[in-house]
């Protein structure tokens, strides 16, 4: 069982997130790290991998100041990663992601695709879907607990309250859908033996890629950039002291939102 | 140059959602038009229906193989509409299927797809989209470079509208490939049970991952009970096994927007407020003056719930509740 997780490096979650406004393009500068989501899709491609044995492949597209990043992939326990990594791809958008990644992925010819729930507002939540479709593989998504069986997996959805149940033949690809597992934390010698794993990095040219999958064939484009307009709330937040609850229940009272009231 | 849209109809329970229902005015907004589609067992009922959310034209399948839960046949039925029909922008509310289709349709078409969109406009003729980014902090326009343009709304971000038109109907065959057929819906389980209470109730006291445990759940109760409300949670909290998916709010779970929403150690994670964001008064009740719930609350405290919370449930038993003595509040 061959395990190929995508992973996305972000900016760390404690680093301001910065905008380069002349180019609209994220300020990768500030320390990375992978994505807390996408720890999810190794996670579960290692539980795989303890449970019918193999390899977990940990594939992203990043630009080289994230590359590092991915060792922490291998110190939770990936096996290997890839990492494509080209300035021709800066900037592309999601068509040219999916084909970038599918282009590696069919190389690897994995028996499972892993994706973590991604961010919604990064489109990180439909990806698979592209990959899927430029692989020629079934797409199973929203996916909150995963098994594989003779060949097939078997996999459930959750959404408002309703489960539904869905069988796919291997491979597949799988979207998952937020928090289905605890991802473990690496230990000091994990940390150590990551040091020794490979993160190959190759190119666009390394793929045999033309300029249809650089960002060059984007079918989409920033055209501006501006400061949030401010929000219709004014949020007023103060600090729990003595008169913490008591602020509040005025507030609601003012508002007309006590028993009664909202009735 | 954009000129004839399609909506994609999705729907829950066999009805159309909301979501998708209030694109077909948008679109109808924008182009003065407006066809929808919708795919899947029973679709013809559903197509009847469009016309009264402003669809002139209300396109149905039922081909073997379509599923309202499975992406990829739908992705082979829009992928042949639009080739048939020369739609050339396709509106989807976002739910996880939604998201299917239209990255989907983004690779068999090489068409540009702008997700988490907030609005949509016609500028000198071009689509120009509005969403946020870098969690909501800052605004960017997006457009599309060629066609069809595929444009994915932030879900419910925007009201079903009625505006009843005279509509058409029409059935299409789409030819739906073995290979899309791969993946298949083995079983359904639904928990329609839940769903009426979230929706519409006034209050909501919600929970998140920073309640401490199980027992404390109980403070989030006693609370909703004082205020006349229900308790909700966020996705942490249904993982934990605390309560059932059913009382989730967010974009795996319910949309709510009652009158007074009490988010209670959530941090306000992007797939959360989409669940309550159009909630009419927020409070947020958070240890972590960070947390981006204290970006769009009307009343925040910094500061632990399990104090916080039990103070303001006695407060308000104590000046409103049966027994209270009159004129001695505020």
């Amino acid at each position: 069982m061959k395990v190929c997780a995508c992973v996305k490096v972000v900016p760390r979650a404690e680093a301001p997130l910065r905008l380069d406004l002349t180019t609209f393009r994220l300020d990768r500068t500030v320390a990375s790290e992978v994505s807390p989501v996408d720890e999810f899709a190794i996670e579960e491609a290692l539980l795989l991998r303890d449970a019918l044995g193999g390899d977990v492949v940990a594939v992203s597209m990043t630009p080289e100041s994230g590359v590092e990043a991915l060792r922490h992939a291998l110190a939770l326990g990936a096996d290997r990663a890839i990492a494509i990594s080209d300035p021709l791809l800066e900037g592309s958008d999601l068509v040219v992601t999916a084909r970038v990644l599918a282009r590696v992925l069919q190389r690897e010819s994995p028996d499972l695709v892993l994706f973590g729930s991604g961010a919604i507002d990064a489109g990180g939540a439909m990806l698979w879907s592209a990959v899927g479709e430029l692989l020629g593989l079934p797409v199973v998504s929203g996916v909150r607990s995963v098994g594989v069986d003779d060949g097939r997996i078997r996999a459930t959805r959750q959404t408002a309250g309703d489960e539904i149940e869905l069988d796919a033949p291997i491979p597949s690809v799988v979207g998952l859908s937020g928090s289905v597992n605890a991802p473990h934390y690496p230990s000091f010698r994990d940390i150590v033996q990551a040091r020794k794993k490979e993160i190959a990095t190759i190119t666009l040219e390394d793929l045999r890629l033309g300029p249809e999958a650089s960002s060059a064939a984007a079918r989409t484009r920033v055209l501006s950039v501006s400061p949030r307009p401010p929000s219709e709330r004014e949020p007023e937040v103060i600090e729990d002291g003595a008169g913490a609850a008591d602020w509040l229940f005025r507030g609601l009272e003012g508002r007309g939102l006590l028993p009664g009231a909202v009735r | 140059m954009s000129g004839s849209p399609l909506v994609f109809i999705e729907r829950s329970h066999g009805e159309p959602t909301d979501g998708s229902l209030s694109l077909v005015a948008k679109a109808r907004k924008l182009f003065g038009r407006a066809a929808a589609v919708v795919c899947g067992p029973g679709a013809e009922g559903s197509a009847g229906l469009l016309a009264r959310f402003g669809a002139d034209q209300a396109w149905w399948a039922d081909s073997p193989g379509l599923e309202d839960e499975l992406g990829a046949p739908q992705v082979d039925a829009l992928a042949q509409l639009i080739a048939a029909k020369g739609f050339d922008t396709v509106l989807f509310d976002y739910s996880i299927v939604a998201g299917d289709v239209a990255a989907g349709l983004s690779a068999r078409l090489r068409a540009g797809v702008n997700w988490d969109l907030q609005a949509l406009d016609l500028r000198e003729g071009e689509l120009v989209g509005t969403r946020l980014a870098l969690v909501d902090s800052v605004s960017v326009e997006v457009g599309w470079v060629g066609e069809p343009c595929l444009a994915v709304f932030r879900s419910g971000v925007l009201e079903p509208v009625e505006v009843a038109v005279a509509g058409s109907v029409h059935r299409f065959e789409p030819e739906i490939s073995e290979a899309s057929r791969r993946c298949t819906v083995v079983d359904r389980r639904a928990g329609a049970a839940g769903r009426g209470r979230l929706g519409t109730a006034d209050v909501i006291v919600a929970g998140g991952r920073g309640v401490r445990d199980l027992a404390s759940m109980d403070l989030l109760e006693d609370l909703a009970a004082a205020l006349d409300g229900v308790v909700a949670v966020s996705m942490p909290l249904v993982d934990r096994g605390w309560r059932p998916p059913t009382s989730q709010v967010g974009q795996t779970g319910q949309k709510v927007r009652p009158k007074l929403y009490v988010a209670c150690g959530i941090s306000g994670a992007l797939g959360h407020r989409v669940g309550m964001e159009k909630s009419g008064t927020i409070v947020a009740i958070n240890t972590d003056p960070a947390a981006p719930i204290f970006g769009i609350c009307d009343l925040g405290v910094v500061g632990d719930l399990h104090e916080v919370v039990p103070r303001l449930a006695e407060l308000i038993r104590e000046r409103t509740g049966v027994g209270a003595a009159a004129g001695d509040s505020a």
